[in-house]
């Protein structure tokens, strides 16, 4: 279950560096240059289709939430910020809010972006420092490296969707030790990440 | 305002990748953005999410689906930042209560020194959110939870075997946990409590309140 779920491929040194995606989407906040949004969309889109289908999407409502997902990122493009992650992670987070929105059916937006809340004079510097332009493909080397037990549970909360009260159930574990390795997986993983950067 | 209980990191992957029910997300929400700390460690959560989008395969978009979007584009104005005003409640909050405050709301006392109110959630949602307002020196009776309860501080605190809750701070529990809470502020204490289940009371003379109180 936990193997198909995220693959780390050997093309990704070939590919642009997070600092290119992240002056693509410099170019649409501050200019709305389209040929740098259609550069992002290429290879954004597929992913999100991608992630929204093993979240259980058809095809077509995936397409559905890329378009909407997309569209959201050349509106807020002047709200994304390199130094508190990578543009990944800011594409990620508008892909699970409109995708939490949707399964609500319903425009409450309880599920506020952080950007709400975190406006720069109010950030700090532990802020700062820590979602830094991770390199996307750390994450994935840093997965790879944590016990199966652990990242079995964080593919299955990420990718699938599961809760962690249903994750217990379908592996008949207890809740505390669902959450126990939750803890011991992220812990390994932001110090993988912190030692990389 | 110095935080000094958190949320469990468990609670904060949670979030991140979009597992926790409606009226979890609200109290999570609002104590993020009370804590720096909570934040940070969001963030990191968030960018294992945003490496494993990363890490995806790529399916296939059509040309109808790419073309729409880029059609769409002049009709969709840039969108600037608002920093949103400080209120008196956490904004996920007063999104929740649509825009009333903590005076706006109809109270309904249950017993005395013990007042609640019904934040509503989306119809079918199986979390609950409540607020609750109890006296100066009242004990809650101990109890121990049926599921993941979540109580952020709001106004006043209170204290019990774990220490000293003061307003920002969250007690994040799990079900195996039993605790009794005695406000020691000398104000009322307010708290926002997410549940999964109806909270299960312990003594004799809770389980004859409970049906009463209903936490």
């Amino acid at each position: 279950m936990a193997s198909m779920t995220f693959n780390m491929t050997e093309k990704t040194a070939l590919k642009p560096r997070n600092d290119e995606y992240s002056a693509l989407l410099t170019r649409v906040a501050q200019t709305r240059d389209r040929a740098a949004f259609a550069a992002l969309f290429d290879h954004f889109a597929p992913r999100v289709k991608s992630f929204m289908m093993r979240k259980g999407s058809n095809a077509e409502q995936a397409e559905d939430l890329v378009q909407e997902a997309m569209i959201a990122v050349w509106t807020k493009a002047a709200m994304f910020s390199s130094d508190r992650g990578s543009v990944s992670t800011w594409i990620f987070t508008i892909a699970r809010n409109l995708r939490i929105d949707r399964l609500r059916r319903e425009k409450s937006q309880l599920y506020t972006d952080l950007e709400d809340f975190d406006a720069p004079d109010l950030r700090t510097d532990a802020e700062e420092n820590l979602g830094r332009s991770q390199e996307d493909n750390h994450v994935a080397i840093a997965l790879a490296q944590i016990p199966e037990e652990q990242r079995q549970l964080l593919i299955l909360s990420y990718v699938e969707d599961v809760p962690q009260s249903e994750i217990a159930t379908r592996l008949n574990i207890p809740l505390g030790t669902v959450k126990s390795r939750m803890r011991l997986g992220y812990s390994r993983l932001r110090k993988l990440l912190e030692s990389m950067t | 305002m110095t935080i000094t209980h958190h949320l469990d990191d468990a609670t904060i992957l949670a979030f991140a990748a979009g597992t926790v029910g409606e009226a979890h997300s609200v109290v999570v929400a609002a104590h993020m953005s009370l804590c720096p700390t909570c934040r940070a460690a969001l963030r990191a959560a968030e960018s294992v999410g945003g490496g494993i989008l990363a890490s995806q395969p790529e399916a296939a978009v059509s040309d109808v689906c790419r073309a729409a979007t880029l059609a769409s584009l002049d009709a969709a104005p840039a969108k600037k930042h608002f920093p949103v005003p400080h209120g008196e409640l956490p904004i996920a909050l007063s999104r929740a209560l649509g825009g009333k405050s903590l005076s706006d709301i109809k109270w309904h006392k249950k017993a005395p020194g013990v007042a609640t109110f019904d934040v509503p959630m989306p119809k079918g949602e199986r979390t609950h959110l409540k607020l609750l307002r109890i006296g100066t020196g009242r004990a809650m009776p101990e109890h121990g939870h049926g599921g993941e309860e979540l109580t952020l501080i709001l106004k006043g605190s209170y204290s019990d075997h774990m220490g000293k809750f003061s307003v920002g701070d969250v007690a994040d529990l799990d079900e195996e946990i039993e605790h009794q809470p005695v406000v020691d502020s000398a104000e009322d204490c307010i708290c926002l409590v997410a549940t999964e289940a109806p909270t299960k009371f312990k003594s004799f003379w809770a389980r004859l309140v409970q049906p009463f109180v209903g936490i």
